[in-house]
């Protein structure tokens, strides 16, 4: 178990523009992290410098009291799961999970026992004496979590470990790789450029884009407070709609609806607003919109899901999604209204969310407090 | 593999009937005619044979000089297959460790393949040449008169060094692109499970750079017995009688200058049994260990 602190960590390959830029994060003990961006957004090189196996070209890497900038891979006390496995072929489950153990001279009892407890807990026990070919993906990708867990090692690494699954065992191994973390209790480190699995998997996020960071946050307060127009596209699905809007006193205009806010806003003029296709409602009919903003829709196509149906259209001449319930009504063009509160506004400019109080969350209080909020 | 339908069952026969023809007709039929007359004694200018049973087997089997030779050959195979492999896996280890992702590094190294084995053989002779060859001046530095062709030691020294020095390029492009082969995410947590590079080096990338290796020994031992010759002909050729040469050569001596087909062809078939089994060999006992990826 150990903290991680990464300190002003850049990575520049070659005279290049950075791959990964003065990034700050301090992982607290036993935290799941999730680095998540789009890709080449430096969210693995930053993952394999923690590793070792990428040399960090300035800045500071801290795992428990110990700088490691300088420390051999295996020297570290951290254990990685690889996208591909990367399971040793030629050795059986069995060999593949005490490998990093034997060369650790670990007392052969305890390795058998360790590899038994991890071959229990990841239900391997029938697969130990196959080699990884005779194994289907998710059970080789059961063998990489087993050989980090025997380690017990300070620090999970992950790398995309899911990617090369199919979408239901996706699904499931989420769920172990969440149940396993909590039962050890080891800090980990986790990249992916799912923006579910980050939700889903993380104590806090870490949004990059283009190798700095846009955002570190628990999963609600960056879905219910993006710090910029990136984050607001990136996390949540569908993509939170940005459209251009203008602010002049307390009202609002968005193309050619005008939302009265209620409240003057600091900033005035051009103004990049934000809101999720959930919190948009159908109008009434017949009646108008006794609270929020209204704007009329020209829908385009819906697109049915079962639980809900996602309509697509044009406010003016921006377009926008709406999420309704799969038994609204739908007519070629419809008024749908937002409640204020749930308006995101972001510099038109720069992208950086606005600060604007009544855009605030209501703080959910479900993870427990106990995670130091970094930066 | 896909199946082909043919109109005519005759049809695959047609196609490969070329390559059967140059097999058989320089590979079974010279194979054939080797085993006939090594039953026979001929006569040294073409004027008939006579049977002699295993007579020709018999006085090959019980020369002393023709076990002696089988010894020397017994080292000098071993000894050459182990360095070349050897030598060439180091290299290639090494060179795998420098240039990855650098193509004009990679072509560089590998282009000594393309100088032509003649060539390079007769570069490798100039090296222990009484007069200017380097190595013989480093040799008589440290002591050692080295006189290669007349010194039996001297000459299997030299022989085995040009052999292996000829067959490094070989061995190297092979081990060099069945390193490249590997993945790097499994060498990747090799390094994060183990410390050691060389323990790391013997129980992860070794093994997996197993078949290549298992092909190389073949072939290696097989260039060894056989494609040496050159080498080995202009070491000894012209020189004082008492020089070490293996059994091929002896095969060419006996047949083409002594004159003896019947023995000569006695010794090419004990060759061909010795390679025949000497290949069963490898790959009953050492293929199995192998695993292929």
């Amino acid at each position: 178990m150990a903290t991680i602190e990464i300190d002003k960590v850049s990575k520049i390959y070659h005279g290049n523009v950075p791959a990964v830029s003065e990034v700050d994060i301090r992982i607290a003990d036993g935290e799941f992290i999730v680095l998540v961006g789009p890709s080449g957004c430096g969210k693995s090189t930053l993952l394999r410098m923690v590793a070792g196996l990428e040399t960090i070209s300035s800045g500071t890497v801290r795992i428990g009291d110990r700088i490691v900038n300088d420390v051999e891979p295996a020297d570290r006390d951290i254990a990685m799961v690889f996208q591909n496995y990367a399971l040793y072929p030629h050795m059986t489950v069995r060999e593949n999970l005490a490998y990093g153990l034997k060369n650790r001279r670990t007392p052969k009892p305890e390795i058998e026992a360790r590899v038994a407890e991890a071959a229990r807990m990841l239900e391997l026990g029938p697969y130990l004496d196959r080699k990884p070919r005779a194994l289907s993906g998710g059970q080789r990708q059961r063998v990489a979590m087993g050989r980090a867990i025997v380690r017990q090692p300070s620090a999970f690494l992950f790398d995309e470990p899911l990617s090369n699954l199919d979408a239901k065992l996706r699904v499931s191994m989420r769920g172990e790789i969440k149940r396993l973390q909590r039962r050890v209790g080891t800090t980990s480190l986790y990249v992916t450029h799912d923006q579910l699995e980050a939700m889903t998997l993380a104590d806090r996020l870490v949004v990059l884009n283009g190798g700095r960071i846009e955002q570190i946050g628990r999963p609600l307060d960056v879905y219910h407070a993006p710090a910029s127009t990136f984050v607001a596209s990136f996390i949540g699905s569908p993509a939170m709609n940005l459209v251009q809007g203008e602010l002049h006193g307390s009202k609002l205009a968005i193309g050619p609806a005008l939302i009265d806010l209620g409240k003057a806003v600091p900033t005035q003029g051009a103004v990049t607003v934000g809101f999720r296709a959930e919190d948009l409602q159908a109008a009434a009919p017949g009646g108008t919109a006794a609270e929020g903003g209204s704007m009329p829709l020209r829908v385009d196509y819906v697109e049915e899901l079962g639980s809900q149906r996602l309509v697509h259209g044009m406010v003016g001449d921006q377009a926008v999604t709406v999420a309704l319930s799969s038994d609204a009504t739908l007519r070629g063009e419809m008024p749908v209204t937002i409640p204020i509160g749930r308006l995101h506004f972001f510099d038109a400019e720069s992208g950086r969310r606005l600060p604007w109080s009544s855009a605030e969350p209501h703080r959910t209080a479900t993870a427990p407090d106990l995670l130091e909020t970094a930066r | 593999m896909k199946r082909v339908q043919f109109s005519s069952p005759l049809l695959p026969y047609l196609f490969l009937a070329p390559q059967l023809a140059v097999i058989v007709i320089f590979f079974y039929w010279p194979s054939v005619r080797a085993i006939q007359s090594s039953f026979y004694l001929e006569d040294p200018f073409g004027f008939g044979s006579t049977f002699v049973g295993f007579d020709n087997y018999l006085g090959v089997l019980l020369s002393p000089e023709y076990l002696s030779i089988a010894r020397f050959t017994a080292i000098f195979t071993a000894t050459v297959t182990f360095f070349s492999l050897a030598l060439g896996l180091l290299l290639a280890v090494k060179a795998d460790a420098v240039i990855r992702g650098n193509a004009a590094y990679k072509t560089l190294l590998i282009s000594v393949y393309a100088i032509a084995p003649p060539v390079a053989g007769l570069i490798g002779m100039m090296f222990f040449d009484q007069h200017i060859g380097p190595f013989v001046k480093i040799a008589a530095f440290l002591g050692w008169d080295m006189k290669v062709g007349l010194s039996y030691f001297d000459t299997a020294f030299a022989m085995i060094f040009v052999a292996v020095w000829k067959q490094i390029p070989y061995n190297f492009i092979f081990f060099l692109s069945g390193l490249q082969a590997l993945p790097a995410s499994v060498r990747e947590a090799a390094a994060i499970d183990c410390r050691s590079g060389i323990k790391r080096f013997w129980t992860v990338i070794f093994p997996l750079l197993a078949p290549t290796a298992f092909f190389l020994l073949i072939i290696n031992v097989t260039y060894a017995l056989f494609d040496t010759f050159g080498v080995i002909d202009v070491m000894v050729k012209d020189k004082a009688a008492n020089n070490p040469i293996t059994l091929v050569y002896k095969v060419y001596m006996d047949g083409f200058r002594g004159n003896d087909i019947g023995g000569s062809s006695a010794q090419s078939v004990i060759l061909m049994i010795v390679v025949f089994v000497l290949t069963v060999l490898q790959f009953r006992f050492i293929e199995r260990r192998i695993h292929y990826t």
